[in-house]
Formats: structure tokens, sequence, C-alpha cells
């Protein structure tokens, strides 16, 4: 019999989690870590370890992947069956999604109310251009890891995402096929999938 | 006007192939909304901005939103909803079905191929966005300095849209103002 605490305990650290977590998936990786691994001990090391590099291998948003599978390995864990386990993945995801609910729900009122507003307006139009810059932050940040304070300072490619010069073929192809021939994100990541099985 | 169902089928498209973080979800969101005429192109930047201000998962936060300017507080739910089962059903037939799903050496081919391609998913849209979006010099030193701030020097992102919204606020206050007295 599972303690329905846990369920409770659960809901409690994801809606946290969902409340403090800015700028996406990957940063709420590290405070999930904080919570699940070392304030609850529900998991070890390893297994979250195993669970991320899951979340990152599979379809969509890290952060609800990474929610679902820990809300299931919890309460797995602690002896119940697979039903109530998927109540666990449950309340995790529910929990993490929650807090967004509430806040963007507010800001979108918000936003249509004052879209017109000339000073809104102003705001944004100095928003939009800080947006470009963080999209082109974050392809950098998937391609190159910078350092410098270290050892050894300097630029590094980061060998997870670009394991060979085949990655950067395909990298360049898929970036022709996008900006010159308008192709489509979902033939392209077809596609990648389909060269990556045949090449490697 | 858009139905619910659509909605929901819509975004479970771009839910099963948003791979990593939520920018993976711009090229799709892009692909699937804004030439349905769905969102306006113009819309998209102020959706990312504002989902980028708000706590959470930037993928639902993006749904949230898109999905309340198609069908208001049922449209966001329904892109929620659509967004995430997808991830929710394959995480758990993983989880109960698939040990060792990360080693199977199929699937580390696939992800092999599908990584660099997403890289370059993410940049196009920015390209797109800084040519249509950044018509002024200033503009330019905006999108340079974040990207430098955020690539470059680790900033986190809510930061410096933070300090954007106040500085922005401040100098529009200003000047509407001086036009107000001239």
């Amino acid at each position: 019999m599972v303690d329905p605490l846990v369920f409770a305990q659960l809901f409690w650290v994801f809606f946290i989690i969902g409340l403090f977590t800015f700028g996406g998936g990957y940063a709420m990786l590290s405070l999930i870590q904080t919570q699940v691994v070392t304030a609850h001990s529900w998991l070890t090391e390893s297994a979250f370890t195993d669970i991320v590099a899951i979340s990152q291998m599979t379809p969509g948003p890290v952060g609800i992947n990474c929610a679902t599978y820990v809300g299931y390995e919890v309460v797995r864990s602690s002896g119940a069956g697979h039903l109530i386990a998927i109540l666990g993945s449950f309340t995790a995801t529910l929990a993490v999604v929650l807090p967004s609910f509430i806040i963007v729900l507010t800001i979108v009122r918000f936003y249509t109310k004052f879209q017109h507003n000339r000073i809104f307006e102003g705001v944004m139009s100095w928003l939009r251009p800080a947006v470009v810059g963080l999209i082109g932050a974050a392809a950098i940040i998937l391609m190159f890891s910078v350092d410098w304070v270290g050892t050894k300072p300097g630029v590094s490619v980061v060998e997870e995402n670009f394991t060979d010069w085949i990655s950067w073929v395909l990298f360049a192809a898929a970036t022709v096929a996008s900006l010159v021939f308008k192709v489509g994100p979902i033939p392209i990541i077809l596609a990648g999938g389909a060269l990556g099985l045949l090449i490697y | 006007m858009v139905s619910l169902w659509q909605i929901f089928l819509v975004f479970a498209k771009i839910g099963s192939f948003t791979i990593g973080g939520g920018y993976a979800m711009i090229p799709l969101i892009r692909d699937e909304l804004v030439k349905r005429g769905w969102i306006s192109e113009e819309e998209l930047p102020d959706i990312i901005a504002l989902a980028q201000s708000a706590p959470g998962v930037l993928a639902v936060n993006m749904s949230i939103f898109a999905g309340y300017k198609m069908r208001g507080f049922k449209g966001s739910v329904a892109a929620t909803l659509g967004s995430s089962l997808p991830s929710f059903l394959i995480i758990l037939l993983i989880a109960m079905l698939f040990t060792g799903y990360q080693d199977n050496p199929i699937v580390v081919r696939i992800f092999k191929g599908i990584r660099p391609v997403v890289v370059s998913l993410i940049l196009v849209p920015m390209i797109n966005m800084a040519r249509k979006g950044n018509k002024t010099w200033w503009a330019w030193v905006i999108s340079a300095a974040t990207l430098f701030m955020v690539a470059f020097m680790n900033f986190s992102p809510i930061y410096i849209l933070l300090t954007i919204i106040v500085v922005a606020f401040c100098v529009t206050m200003i000047k509407e103002r001086r036009q107000g007295n001239g």
C-alpha cells in the first residue's frame, strides 16, 4: 500500500518546481534534481541521470517528459503497481503545469487588453529583439560551450549534439533545406532521424 | 472559428516533434499555426517573449498563450493537453516496458542524426525573425547583447528580460511625457 502522502509531496514539489523555473526545461532539470535526489532521496543520482537522458531522447518538451517519468518512478519505487504509478505521473505533470497556467493566463489577458496600448507596444519593441538574441543563444549553447575561467579556457563543441563531422553536414543541410527551400520542420526531423539510423 | 479538437490535434502534432527544449517548438508553431493563419506572424515573437517571462516549461507556456489567442481559456487547455499528452504516453510506455531505452543502439543512432538538425531548426526562425523584426539599429544592439550575455556569459534569460522590461517601460514613459508636453 502506498502512503497517500507521497502524492501530496509529489504535487507540492513539482508545483514549486513549476513556479520557480525560469528559462525552460533545461533549467528545470537541476531544480528537479535538487528536490528529487538531494532533498527527498526519492531517486538515486544514477536513476535520475537515466531519466534525464530519456527525457532528451523522446519527443516532447523536456520538462514534461522528466516530470512524467519522475512521478512514475517515485511511486513505483515505493512498491506500488503500474496503475498507481501512472497516477504519480499524472500528479507530477499536472503540478508542474499548474503555476504556468495561472501566470501565463494572467499575462495573456493583460496582453489582449493592452496589445495596442502605446506604452505596452514600446516595451514589446524592446523585448522582441531580445527574444531573437535568446533564440540565437539557445542554438549556440547546443553547439558550443564557452569556458572563461577553467584550467583550459576556450570554446569547445558540445559533443553530445555534434558527435563528428557528419553532424555538421546534417546541420548545414538542414539549415539550407529550411532557410532556402522552406522545407517544414517535421520532414527535416524525420530525415535527420532516418539518416542517423543509416549512417551510424 | 477553430474547433477545440483541431487545436488539440495540431498541438499533439507539435508536441510529438518538439525534441529537446521549448525553443525546438518555435519552428513547429510557425509552420503549423502561422501558416494556417491561426496566429499572425507578428504575434509569434510576442508569444515567445511573454512565455519566456513566466516560470515553467517554455513549451507549455507557449501552448497556453497560443491556445488562449485562438479560443480563450478552453483553447489554452486544449493546446496544453495536446502538447503534453504525446510525451506523457510515450514516457509511460518507456517507463513500463523498455528498460535501457536510452542505450538502445537504434535509438542512439536516430538521435545522433536528429540532434544537429534540431539546432538548425532553432537557428532558422531566429534568422527569419531578425530579418523581419529588427528594423532599427537599436533592435540589433539588443539582439546582439542578449545573445552574447546568455550564450557566452551564462546570464539567466529571465534577468535580462526583466531588466529590459523595466528600462523599456521607463524610456517609453519619458518619451510619452515629452510628446505630451511638447
